[in-house]
């Protein structure tokens, strides 16, 4: 397993991927590419399917039918976790709750042992430096809020430095103000290291403000990929309704 | 399945020394107490109901080997075992349960760490080691508890001394290794069971709740089943 500081990004291939949970179907058939350095959003309303295609892409899932390639390896295959870096930011942050925040960030290098004790401690101030939650290394996870826990999440994910990594509804649950800091987190690391990044958002301001290209996921299928202008333009009826609709209670009373 | 991997994954044992020992020291310091107290009562009882019956029979000399061979070869590994399977599977089960429901073990894999190496095989080996250490511990106290009542209860009245000595006479190495033998697969059968419950809870809290209900109900019945075929099988080395 590498470790250099240098990553760069893997192209990931979904081709006819079809999942059923007790005979109700999820996904009915995706087909898209992600390239290599990729910020790909993808965007729709709750219940479309969004987390359960992101579970598939790590290979959390196993799909009833169609296939996710690696550079054009197939993500169940042999050794491809030992092959290739990836990473997940959850949507509840995923912390393992009875370490500390610096062993969370650190636990990937240190099982693995990648690095020595003085290095994963140097490793883990840095990245809690990057994501702005410095000298919090000692916390639990129970003692910090909602956003700083994402943030947590993102540090860990980075100490992976991946190739690839996903996040599942990064700014739920976040003040606009933080939701923009993750936005940002999102943004640089793709510039960084050229990651390759999948993020699964119902978060309009998100997916146009980072996106390389957004796929509208609706009911289980992918309705339309473009870039956010294309996403825009586009004349889709559900689309336009998912990137218009808006508060408008008063002009009703 | 979960026994098997965990027998796999034992080479890397070694690496996870600190997480052992971290269970062990939970689990020791969750049961001793309590174990005490059971067991000093359960030897108590022993002697309770079959002092009276052995003294109308003019048998009340042999009261320690009684108390001393039920302690040692049945009432400590099982009884012990049933509180270990309350106490500690019931923990085991609600933590990995509440780390299922809660996408920890999802994050653990994404980050390919294996669950059974990082969770089971710890917990599976602390509790292996632990219970047959308590189960020596039991046994002990649940002979002074015996000794207690025999010297302290009028219508017993045999001495500590003479308690003691039959007790050496009647048990033999053999019978506590065979007692140790009994709370070792004891142990595997509430790791297993208790670690396998956990990792496969399904929804929150109430899942996380079934879990552990069913973690430590199947444990105790395969305890009781496995006492009976254990017994049968260790009975072979006896002769």
């Amino acid at each position: 397993m590498g470790t250099s500081h240098t990553s760069s990004g893997v192209r990931v291939t979904v081709t006819g991927l079809r999942k059923s949970y007790d005979g109700v179907p999820i996904l009915k058939g995706l087909d898209f590419e992600v390239a290599p350095g990729e910020i790909f959003v993808v965007m729709g309303p709750s219940g479309s399917g969004k987390s359960v295609l992101l579970k598939h892409v790590i290979g959390l899932e196993s799909p009833d039918e169609g296939q996710i390639l690696i550079d054009g390896e197939p993500i169940d295959g042999e050794h491809i976790a030992d092959k290739y870096r990836m990473a997940m930011v959850f949507q509840s942050g995923a912390l393992l709750n009875s370490l500390t925040v610096g062993e969370n960030i650190g636990l990937y290098l240190s099982e693995h042992r990648l690095k020595t004790e003085d290095e994963i401690a140097r490793i883990v101030a840095e990245k809690l430096q990057l994501v702005g939650l410095e000298k919090l290394e000692n916390r639990f996870p129970s003692e910090l809020s909602g956003g700083m826990k994402k943030r947590v999440a993102i540090a860990r994910a980075l100490a992976v430095e991946p190739q690839l990594i996903l996040y599942d509804e990064p700014t739920s649950e976040l003040d606009p103000l933080s939701a923009i800091n993750i936005g940002e987190e999102i943004y640089n690391l793709n510039q960084r290291i050229h990651v390759t990044s999948i993020v699964v958002t119902h978060d309009r301001d998100l997916a146009f403000g980072v996106a390389d290209r957004i796929a509208i996921m609706h009911q289980g299928e992918i309705l339309f990929i473009g870039t956010p202008d294309q996403i825009r333009a586009s004349d889709i009826p559900v689309i336009r309704e998912f990137i218009t609709a808006d508060f408008n209670l008063k002009k009703h009373a | 399945m979960l026994f098997w991997k965990s027998l796999l994954a034992l080479p890397t044992a070694w690496r996870h020394r600190r997480k052992i020992s971290e269970q062990l020291f939970e689990i020791g310091n969750a049961s001793l107490l309590m174990a005490c107290v059971l067991s000093l009562f359960i030897g108590g009882v022993l002697a309770l109901q079959t002092g009276p019956v052995l003294v109308e029979r003019g048998l009340s000399s042999v009261i320690g080997g009684v108390v001393g061979l039920s302690m040692c070869k049945e009432l400590g590994p099982v009884m012990m075992s049933v509180l270990i399977a309350g106490r500690i599977g019931s923990a085991m089960a609600a933590e990995l349960g509440s780390m299922q429901a809660y996408q920890e073990i999802d994050a653990l894999r994404t980050m390919n760490i294996n669950p059974v190496h990082y969770l089971v095989l710890p917990r599976l080996l602390a509790i292996s080691l632990a219970l047959p250490m308590l189960v020596v511990f039991s046994i002990l106290v649940g002979w002074t508890g015996g000794a207690a009542v025999s010297a302290l209860n009028h219508d017993i009245g045999v001495s500590f001394q003479g308690y003691f000595q039959n007790l050496r006479e009647v048990v033999e190495v053999k019978d506590v290794l065979n007692g140790l033998a009994k709370s070792f697969g004891f142990a595997v059968i509430i790791g297993i069971v208790s670690c396998h419950q956990g990792l496969k809870t399904i929804g929150g809290p109430r899942g996380i709740g079934r879990s552990v209900t069913k973690a430590v109900v199947n444990s105790i019945v395969l305890i009781l089943i496995m006492d009976y075929v254990l017994t049968r099988v260790l009975m072979v080395f006896d002769h």
